[in-house]
């Protein structure tokens, strides 16, 4: 029989895993872990918030070193792994919280680590920017070369996160939910890219909690649950529901059903709001107990609409009213005085104080609420009410006492969701309230906003989850160049008609 | 780039002409040649103290300490010269003065890199440990019996001259020492990625770790920098003022860290640069010296510099908020 000589051995993995345990203070966060990643493929890894995925991706990065169990790259054994020897052996990864440098360009953040890898010690500016620009031409995307990071959008830092893993000659590029902050454009163009790295045989990790994201570009699925693996699913088609089921270990919730009267008493009434820059002539009214859903493509000021009524970007010019009263919301205090509530979107710069404990990041915004002035903490009645919330939203947390920032990426936002909760709002506004909340989760959080709305308080949900806002929104209202669309009913509209109102080409 | 960082300087480069013109127009003798090359002179080695503190800044600490190593450094390479006989060469002094600086940097290094402690507090502690510790086993007798290089270095001038009043006025060659630090650290800051590293971990020290820089080695690097440019700095204050006194300089980081915050360093870190710095530097010593031109009190003095601490530090928070666009 003729042998092809020529053939290039393609290895079937290029990384594995065997047996791996890790765990932090108590908390077994990894068990027993074993899996492979094959070159040219892109492997899905899914599992609740708190499941262990990140772990993972840290002790396959060299961030975190194992309690037990061993690394193998290219069927050698791999020791003693380093950030900087990861990197070189053509690692790269897009972590959950960016690791972004704020003080830093966005070209320098780019090309940073690649030239770093590369034993560079000189900086060769002309290079930074080529790595830069190849970086976000790859992507697709505008960027600002030349802005500070810490001057962007949060959007914006995960695109810079992702265009850094590109620039890298690698071999595998693990991505931590690369695309919680993104809409639907952008999600779609690193789709496109993660279907050509494929093509050009790196392998990808993917990890989302975005169930039809994951199902849809990725070869393999490994599923975490508690800090093991309990599947892993060789071949496509994957069906998210079934793998919900894997994930949870019990059949998916259903939806949440709602029945409420259309004619309720106008809690919040808007009229020809605007801010230079920002939104401009917007009006609307917000029943009591309605669910009011706002979505946009990026920038088109919906952000900053949800800013404004909270009081971080006031508006300049028009009305407000809370209870047919005119209202003042010219701060944030003046709009916490009101009951208005703002749950942000970039939780990690502007909802929690990373450094500081559970219990305290609970509490920030509902202390000076519940007890007076220069009146007395009274610490154990406050360990019982965050220990309420703690069970409420299921956070996860072997303590009441541990910082903040030790939390899952999910369970932090858990957090900044209690925390504003716990204000007892009027209106409740909320900004991508389920970015990076696994699917269980998730329901539940839609579960508790519904049952808020019962309770007649108003919300409005920011998002770019579209089926998130047709599930549980009485309406919604598509935003685009800072104005806002006519009322939409939730029945009436279609995921699909959304979508093209979004991207403009219904209007 | 560069225009960037100019842009973000202009404030502070109105405000030292601002400054100028208040002093020139109050008192014709602030442009006198022998005040200028006073102020030239009084910027040595303040300024050289805040090229280094800048650099401990923007990796995200803070030093204090670095006028008692610059104290201790000059002090006993100056009495080693002395017990020695090896005071011919100025090149040596400097040198050993250089070495001791950076051994005692790399002392605040293991605390801070190694077992991660605080760094204002490690820096508090060897401030003091430094100090007693030179005082008690160095002494603490003056020496004004410099070693012959020594004094043949402070006498020689790069510019001297007779004003018209018929004083004279010098500008010591130590003076070139300010602007070679200046280059120096410029260069290592902008142009090496050890530099680019120093603000990468001032930025966020996490991510810096997992961009695979090697921060504890960065750590080490920059704290036995600032320890030598320190020393540097503690040997042209002994040498032009050719009397080495164990209590001087301990009392001025003040000072040095004013004019570093006043240009454009942030106390969290990952800010600060050369230009910037020695804008600061020029605003402080212009301060300290002349306000006293003006007959402005020497306390107000305190007050002045206090004031323009709180503007400073003030403006770059409100220019950040007002670029993201959040008003609180
Ligand atoms: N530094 C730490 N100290 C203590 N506990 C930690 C630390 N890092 C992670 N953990 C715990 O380990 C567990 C796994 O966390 P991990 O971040 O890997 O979850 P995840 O699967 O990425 O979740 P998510 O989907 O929410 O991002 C969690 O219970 C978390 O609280
Ligand atoms: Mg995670």
């Amino acid at each position: 029989m003729y042998q092809d000589f020529d053939q290039k051995h393609i290895p079937s993995e290029l990384i594995r895993i065997e047996g791996v345990s890790k765990s932090f203070s108590g908390v077994q966060a990894l068990r027993e872990v074993s899996f492979s990643i094959a070159p040219g493929q892109v492997h899905g890894l899914v599992g609740e918030n708190g499941s262990g995925k990140s772990t993972l991706i840290k002790i396959l990065a060299g961030v975190l070193s194992p309690d037990r169990g061993a690394l193998f790259f290219d069927g050698q054994p791999f020791r003693s792994v380093s950030p900087k020897r990861a990197i070189r052996k053509g690692i790269q990864v897009i972590y959950q919280d960016f690791s972004l440098f704020p003080n830093l360009s966005v070209a320098e953040n780019i090309a940073l680590v690649s030239e770093v890898a590369r034993g560079a010690w000189r900086v060769d500016r002309r290079r930074v920017r080529e790595l830069a620009t190849r970086g976000v031409r790859l992507l697709g995307v505008e960027l600002d070369l030349d802005a500070l990071v810490e001057n962007l959008p949060i959007f914006q830092w995960q695109l810079v996160a992702i265009a850094r893993a590109l620039v890298q000659q690698a071999r595998l590029i693990i991505m931590d939910e690369p695309t919680t902050a993104l809409t639907r454009i952008e999600v779609d163009s690193l789709l496109k890219v993660i279907r050509s790295l494929r093509d050009s045989d790196i392998a990808v990790l993917f990890v989302s909690h975005k169930l039809n994201e994951v199902c849809n570009v990725a070869d393999r699925l490994s599923v975490l649950r508690n800090g093991s693996v309990v599947a892993n699913l060789d071949s496509k088609p994957f069906d998210p529901l079934g793998v919900a089921e894997l994930m949870t270990g019990r059949p998916p919730g259903g939806r949440t059903v709602r029945d409420r009267p259309d004619d309720r008493r106008v809690l919040l009434s808007v009229s020809n709001l605007a801010r230079q820059g920002a939104y401009s002539d917007v009006s609307f009214d917000l029943q009591e107990g309605e669910v009011l859903g706002i979505t946009g493509l990026l920038g088109s000021g919906q952000t900053e609409l949800a800013m404004g009524l909270s009081g971080l970007l006031p508006a300049e010019t028009g009305r407000i009213e809370l209870d047919g009263k005119d209202a003042v919301i010219d701060g944030i205090q003046s709009a916490l005085d009101l009951g208005i509530a703002y749950v942000p979107e970039d939780r990690l710069r502007e909802g929690l104080f990373p450094k500081h404990s559970v219990l305290e990041n609970l509490l920030a915004a509902s202390v000076e609420r519940s007890c007076g002035f220069l009146s007395f903490i009274d610490f154990q009645k406050f360990k019982g009410i965050a220990t309420a919330w703690v069970e409420r939203l299921s956070i996860k947390t072997s303590s009441l006492d541990l910082p903040v920032e030790t939390l899952s990426g999910g369970n932090q936002q858990r957090v900044v969701l209690a925390k504003w909760l716990s204000t007892e709002p009027r209106v409740l506004v909320l900004n991508n309230p389920t970015a990076g909340v696994d699917v269980g989760s998730k329901t539940e959080i839609h579960g508790i906003l519904q049952q808020l709305a019962e309770q007649g308080c108003g919300i409005i949900i920011v998002s770019d989850d579209l089926p998130e806002l047709l599930e549980n929104c009485d309406s919604i209202r598509v935003m685009s160049k800072s104005r806002l669309s006519e009322r939409l009913t939730a029945e009436a509209t279609g995921e699909d008609q959304l979508y093209r109102m979004l991207i403009g080409e219904v209007h | 780039m560069a225009l960037l960082n100019w842009r973000k300087e202009l404030p502070l480069f109105g405000a030292v002409l601002g400054l100028i013109l208040i002093l020139g127009v109050g008192n014709a003798a602030f442009f006198s040649l022998d005040n200028l090359a006073d102020l030239l002179r009084n910027s040595i080695v303040i300024g050289i103290m805040a090229l280094g503190v800048m650099v401990v800044m923007a990796s995200g600490g803070i030093d204090v300490s670095f006028t008692a190593i610059a104290i201790f450094s000059a002090y006993a390479t100056t009495r080693l010269l002395l017990e020695t006989g090896g005071g011919e060469s100025i090149v040596l002094a400097f040198v050993s003065a250089a070495f001791l600086g950076s051994i005692l940097g790399l002392i605040n290094a293991l605390f801070i890199a190694w077992l991660r402690l605080p760094t204002l507090i490690v820096t508090l502690g060897t401030l003091s440990l430094f100090r007693g510790a030179m005082l008690t086993f160095l002494g603490s007798e003056y020496i004004t019996a410099l070693p012959n290089s020594m004094v043949a270095f402070s006498r020689w001038d790069l510019v001297t001259g007779l004003t018209s009043g018929g004083s004279t006025y010098r500008v010591p060659v130590a003076f070139l020492a300010l602007p070679l630090t200046a280059v120096l650290v410029s260069l290592l800051l902008n142009r090496t990625y050890w530099g680019r590293g120093i603000y990468a971990i001032g930025g966020d020290r996490e991510s810096a770790e997992r961009a695979g820089f090697a921060t504890a080695g960065l750590q080490t690097f920059i704290y036995c920098f600032v320890g030598a440019l320190s020393a540097l700095a503690g040997m042209i204050h002994v040498t032009l003022g050719r009397i080495a006194n164990p209590f001087d300089l301990v009392g001025m980081e003040l000072n040095v860290i004013a004019a570093v915050v006043l240009g454009g360093a942030r106390l969290t870190g990952g800010y600060g640069s050369v230009t910037g710095t020695l804008l600061g530097v020029a605003l402080i010593v212009m301060i300290n010296n002349s306000l006293i031109l003006l007959g402005v009190p020497s306390f107000w003095q305190r007050v002045v510099v206090g004031l323009l601490i709180l503007i400073g530090a003030g403006t770059t928070v409100v220019r950040g908020r007002a670029l993201r666009g959040v008003r609180t």
